[in-house]
């Protein structure tokens, strides 16, 4: 199916599978599925399980008490009915009832504390997971965020997690309950009669594990087509209805609807496929217990016939032979929660295994920096043989402001990502007050440069929360100063709630240019030695644009700052000028100098600051050609 | 179970399997229960008689009835999921064909991820609970019947004990569903706190590394996730006493036939086989009332899910399509607002409050008053103000995304509203605000509005919208993949992109909706003088936060809190509109712009 997908010239827009994303492309998810690594994601999973040693003890006692229980009570009926019942012992039958009465109890009893301990430990379980695989994505490098789409990380946490929980919480209490009672029932038969026993003991096993090899294969095969079709389909809902408003704007139903009816029925197709021939297990493991009772009776009967077996022997052993299928049944209905579980495990373990940011040993944590920033011949790459900057050389003294300016996708970003370290850099050094950042502990970094980016990103909470979220400690009192000073408070005490008006998750609720007030005043409260602005003004009304100047000039005042720069009075007011063309610095100097050498800078400068293009025309090609 | 009885009439095409399924189950569990009849047989015929024959012949029928119990096990497993899966699938492509019928009213109230989990975990969820039914759904009730009456038959004044604990399980029952579901819903919503956690993590994690707050983002989700087991803990601790419980009360009815048979049966009224039979009978009436018990908390569960999906499938599109509405329509480009009143609220009031709340327009405000104004074939309004001021609002009522209030808006005369979607689509070409791209390569993007565009076409649109250069510095040229696998586009690469969408399209009348906003001001203007030097005469309607990109406009409508404040050319706007001077000044002292 996925040949066939990957094979067929691409006519219009196919969405990718939205799963399995280990592999570079379609064709080699299959063998990624297939390498498998049962055994370690087993052993993996043991280890965490470890942790709760204590409780898994208390559980296994807790059952082997009730699998004993189990076995007691139906003698105890036979001696009701034997000893007291048939004599007419009514004072007996009191006593045993009593007894029975209890034995019952206790099994209910016990039965509840299983659970109520395994919950517990399962929990736990799932919880250290869940934190693991969080904490490991807040170390992991942006790299690996580029190329990942969050609904996958977000299915591992929940879906994935959840299906380990679900066999640690139901399973573990049923496999060694299951395992007790088949070596119990085992050793009663073996004890009534070995020849029977291992009769039927051989009989139930081979056909069980014949069947097993015959169905399991199926049922893997079956569920990963499943996943592939649920993962196609969902991630072709997800894109639609996203991007719903755009479907609808070019009149694009039928063409989704087309495809998603493909993809339904691809889905269906494979679910079914998938869910027969796990549904199958039921009723053939129901027809191997039978088959098994059959062969019991008849090699029983013709033993009987033969004399080496009594009459009375075959009618228990046909009670314990009834049990001894029993669990096994349990296990098989079970065998497709384990199974998933597994995998889910292998696909969170495989997040949690990622390499993380690494600071080099002895990184050192500074004081307060300076604020000079050095950059020596820096070259760098987001994917092999793609440089995006070359040679890059740049000095910033403590305080000086230096402006970025350069078409679209020249680098500017890029230098931004790299002095944050984001992003290593290939080749070169970057230095702040003469330490090479590499070896500057990467949080103290960060904490000590602040960043205004163009898509300010607000969390859900409130208008406080959010500004906090630049110092931890910060007072209410600090919260309002800076926001006054970012030109934000005017515009909070309009919020229905003022400073704990809640945001919505996209913080919808505010405009662009509100969020970025926001997000200045968050940078001003965290008081950084070096600033970094992405200047984005261009989406906001001029009466905000003008707040958000403003603000932006106090934050830079005493720092040392760079600005990708859209703005003319921003760049006249630069200590230094850097223009970036095609990942190179190929002009510097101050406006004046710049203007004075009459190149790409003064070219830029006549078409977009002086707005000579604004009126029709006079378009440079140089805009096209870079 | 009122959601849930509702979509059951997606099960109507499938009956067949449907009602072939719980009859072969039966087929099962009649086969089942011949086994003991056939053990009893061997035992009593062929082993006690020394019987060889019937030891075989019986072993044989035993044999024989395994088989005849596995075709009915399969049977029933084969068309329980088949009527479930095909079900699942109509019912995913109805709720998915009633979403592509939704308008952006709809969209607004409805959230992206909320209608996604709908087409996803509740369908399957729902899906689930069918196929259960259908293989459970006759032996349970069947056996429980049975078992009572023979119960009852074995002997009428054991059966008095079921009078006695058959109340007791069914409050039992009641009790613990009362109080464990309450529990199970404060699972989900403590789940829904961590995905959000997650959620924002990933979205915002540029900011959080920045801050260096990964140790109060692990914080704030090792909080959650503790609240979570805490919650789950105790939600499985409590619903877990259901299996002991009911295994009390069926044991504890077992101790009662017990002692009050033995009494009988020392007093002569009962046999010994007769106690050994009706406990069993007991046993199984329990067991089966027991599993009930657990079907009617899975249906429960998949109630909320069916009522979710049933909430979607009942909302009415708020644009709905007229009868006999114009199909065949070319229009000149002529674009007229009457009078316009457009409240977002307006069309929505019979559908409850608005979801989520907006600073920008509280209820009952109108976002646009009294609107009018005249767009000739082949000239281009531009509409400036501030955010909030109905820009967006006036632009969306053209292709109908929205309907007016009050007023009209009409295409070379006609109401939009007596226009076919389809024609009117076609003929109204928007880049909007938002920039969706889908997954696939550039080219598939741009063609997105004409699939069946030729590559000339297509690059001859990307040249216009200045993303040309750009593409073609991508290793794969108009090829390179977009989305999570694919290329980094910038926001105003993405919007150019998007422009080019839009052109390709030929629309007669086209859209910019604020589309340049993240382009830097150079590439806007060479893009807008691209756009002038087009062959093609469109009318066109811009919208703007930038002087400069309204400077070439026929005519400028200014919009204030829903308003029209002024129109006219830039020179006219600057002499006698305040607002658009008081713009148009703080634009200069920026340095957005500058004259010379």
């Amino acid at each position: 199916m996925t040949e066939e997908r990957a094979g067929r010239p691409q006519t219009n827009a196919e969405p990718p599978p939205l799963f399995g994303r280990f592999g570079p492309g379609p064709r080699l998810m299959g063998k990624t599925e297939r390498a498998k690594n049962v055994r370690g994601t087993v052993r993996r999973l043991w280890g965490y399980l470890r942790r709760q040693r204590g409780a898994l003890i208390i559980t296994s006692a807790l059952v082997a008490g009730t699998t004993v229980l189990n076995v007691i009570s139906p003698y105890l009926l036979t001696q009701a009915i034997d000893r007291y019942i048939l004599p007419g012992d009514l004072p007996g039958l009191l006593l045993i009832s009593l007894v029975m009465l209890g034995a019952f109890a206790l099994n209910s009893l016990l039965t509840w504390l299983q659970v109520f301990v395994m919950a517990g430990a399962a929990q736990r379980t799932v919880r250290g997971i869940r934190n693991d695989l969080f904490d490991r994505l807040q170390v992991l490098p942006l790299r690996f965020f580029d190329k990942r789409a969050h609904g996958d990380l977000m299915s591992r946490l929940t879906n994935d997690v959840e299906n380990i929980n679900q066999v640690l919480a139901d399973g573990i209490i049923q496999i060694v309950s299951g395992a007790l009672s088949m070596v119990g029932v085992a050793a009663a038969m073996l004890w009534i009669n070995p020849q029977l026993a291992a009769v039927s003991i051989v009989t139930v096993v081979t056909m069980t594990l014949g069947l097993n090899r015959w169905v399991a294969p199926r049922t893997r095969t079956g569920f990963r087509q499943q996943q592939a079709a649920l993962g196609a389909l969902n991630g072709l809902i997800e894109e639609t209805v996203t991007g719903q408003r755009v479907v609808k704007a070019y009149h694009r139903e039928p063409v989704v609807l087309t495809r998603f009816d493909a993809a339904n029925v691809e889905l269906r197709r494979a679910a079914s496929r998938a869910q027969i021939f796990a549904g199958f297990v039921g009723p053939l493991m129901n027809m191997v217990s039978h088959l098994g009772l059959a062969v019991v009776v008849g090699v029983g009967g013709w033993m009987a016939l033969l004399g080496m077996t009594t009459v009375g022997t075959i009618a228990g052993f046909i009670n314990y032979a009834r049990q001894f299928g029993r669990p096994l049944n349990e296990l098989a209905t079970l065998y497709n929660a384990i199974q998933s579980a597994i995998a889910g495990a292998e696909r969170v373990f495989a997040i949690i295994d990622e390499p993380a940011e690494a600071d080099a040993p002895g990184a050192v944590r500074p004081e307060r920096i300076r604020g000079e920033v050095v950059f020596d011949d820096v070259n760098f790459a987001y994917e092999t043989g793609v440089p995006v900057l070359k040679h890059v050389s740049l000095r910033a003294a403590p305080g000086q402001t230096i402006a970025l300016v350069g078409p679209t996708g020249a680098g500017k970003t890029t230098i931004v990502n790299l002095l944050t370290r984001f992003y290593e850099i290939d080749e070169g050094r970057i230095t702040i007050d003469g330490q090479d950042i590499r070896a500057i502990n990467k949080d103290e970094l960060r904490r000590q440069l602040g960043i205004v980016l163009q898509d300010t990103f607000l969390f859900s909470g409130t208008v406080r929360d959010n500004i906090r979220y630049g110092r931890l400690d910060a007072t209410d009192e600090e919260i309002v100063a800076a926001a006054k000073l970012a030109n934000a408070d005017q515009f909070i005490h309009r919020l229905p709630y003022g400073y704990d008006t809640m945001l919505s998750e996209r913080a919808s609720n505010l405009s662009q240019g509100q969020r970025q007030l926001l997000a200045i005043a968050r940078a001003i409260l965290a008081d950084p030695a070096v600033l970094i602005l992405d200047e984005a003004t261009s989406s906001v009304d001029t009466r905000t644009e003008q707040h958000i100047q403003e603000a932006m000039l106090r934050l830079m005042t005493g720092r040392t700052s760079f600005v990708i720069a859209h703005r003319l009075s921003t760049v006249r007011n630069a200590d230094e000028i850097l223009v970036i063309n095609g990942g190179e610095i190929i002009e510097r100097g101050t406006h004046a100098d710049l203007l004075a050498q009459d190149g790409f800078y003064a070219a830029l400068y006549a078409s977009q600051f002086r707005g000579t293009a604004l009126y029709a025309g006079s378009v440079p090609a140089l805009m096209e050609t870079a | 179970m009122h959601a849930t009885r509702k979509l059951a009439r997606y099960l109507a095409p499938y009956r067949l399997w449907a009602i072939l399924a719980p009859l072969l189950m039966a087929l099962e569990v009649a086969m089942d229960l011949m086994q003991p009849r056939l053990v009893q047989h061997i035992i009593d015929d062929g082993i006690a008689r020394g019987d060889m024959v019937a030891v075989f012949t019986t072993g044989g029928w035993m044999v024989g009835a395994a088989l005849i119990g596995l075709v009915g096990g399969m049977g029933c497993t084969v068309f329980a999921i088949l009527a479930g899966q095909h079900f699942g699938a109509d019912l995913r492509g109805d709720l998915f064909r009633k979403v592509q019928s939704f308008s952006f009213g709809n969209l607004d109230r409805l959230d992206t991820g909320a209608l996604i989990t709908r087409l996803t975990n509740d369908v399957t969820q729902v899906v689930e609970i069918v196929m259960v039914l259908l293989r459970i759904m006759v032996r349970v009730p069947l056996l429980l019947v049975g078992s009572l009456i023979m119960a009852v038959i074995t002997s009428p004044r054991l059966a008095l004990i079921f009078l006695v604990l058959i109340p007791l399980v069914l409050a039992a029952l009641n009790w613990i569903i009362n109080k464990t579901f309450p529990m199970f819903g404060d699972v989900q919503r403590r789940l829904d706190t961590i995905n959000t956690v997650l959620q924002e993590n990933l979205a915002g994690v540029r900011v959080v590394k920045a801050f260096a707050r990964s140790g109060h983002e692990q914080q704030r989700f090792h909080g959650a996730n503790d609240r979570l087991m805490d919650q789950n803990i105790l939600a499985m601790r409590t619903s877990a006493v259901t299996m002991p419980l009911m295994m009390l009360a069926m044991n504890g009815g077992v101790v009662a036939a017990i002692w009050f048979g033995g009494i009988s049966i020392t007093t002569g009224d009962l046999h010994v086989g007769q106690l050994v039979a009706f406990i069993n009978y007991l046993t199984q009436t329990l067991m089966s009332l027991m599993m009930i018990s657990m079907l009617v908390i899975r249906i429960a569960r998949a109630e909320a899910s069916a009522g979710r999906i049933h909430e979607v499938l009942e909302s009415e599109p708020e644009v709905r399509p007229v009868p006999g509405a114009r199909t065949a329509f070319a229009p000149r480009g002529r674009v007229a607002f009457e009078h316009v009143w457009f409240s977002y609220d307006g069309t929505s009031e019979a559908n409850g409050e608005r979801s989520t709340f907006n600073v920008q327009s509280s209820p009952h405000d109108y976002a646009l008053k009294d609107v009018s104004f005249i767009a000739e074939p082949g000239q281009t309004v531009a509409i400036l103000g501030a955010t909030g001021s109905g820009k967006s609002s006036l632009v969306n009522l053209i292709p109908r995304f929205y309907d007016v209030t009050s007023g009209r808006v009409t295409l070379d005369g006609i109401d939009v509203r007596d226009i076919d979607e389809a024609a009117l689509r076609r003929a109204v070409g928007v880049a909007l605000q938002e920039t969706v791209l889908f997954s696939g390569t550039i080219r598939d993007n741009i063609r997105y509005g004409r699939p069946d565009a030729s590559d000339d076409e297509v690059i001859t649109a990307a040249r216009i919208a200045q993303a040309h250069a750009f593409i073609m510095r991508f290793p794969d040229g108009y090829d390179s993949p977009v989305g999570q696998r694919g290329v980094n586009l910038s926001g105003g690469q993405k919007q150019r992109i998007a422009i080019a969408r839009a052109l390709l399209a030929e629309p007669m009348i086209l859209i910019l909706d604020d589309s340049t906003s993240a382009v830097d001001v150079a590439t806007e203007a060479q893009i807008q003088a691209a756009l002038r030097s087009m062959a093609q005469r469109q009318t066109r309607i811009i919208v703007a936060q930038r002087i400069s990109a309204a400077l070439g406009a026929d005519m400028i409508l200014v919009l204030d809190d829903g308003r029209v404040v002024g129109r006219g050319t830039h020179t006219e706007l600057l002499e006698n509109s305040p607002i658009y001077r008081e713009i148009y000044e703080s634009q200069l002292a920026n340095g957005v712009l500058s004259h010379d």
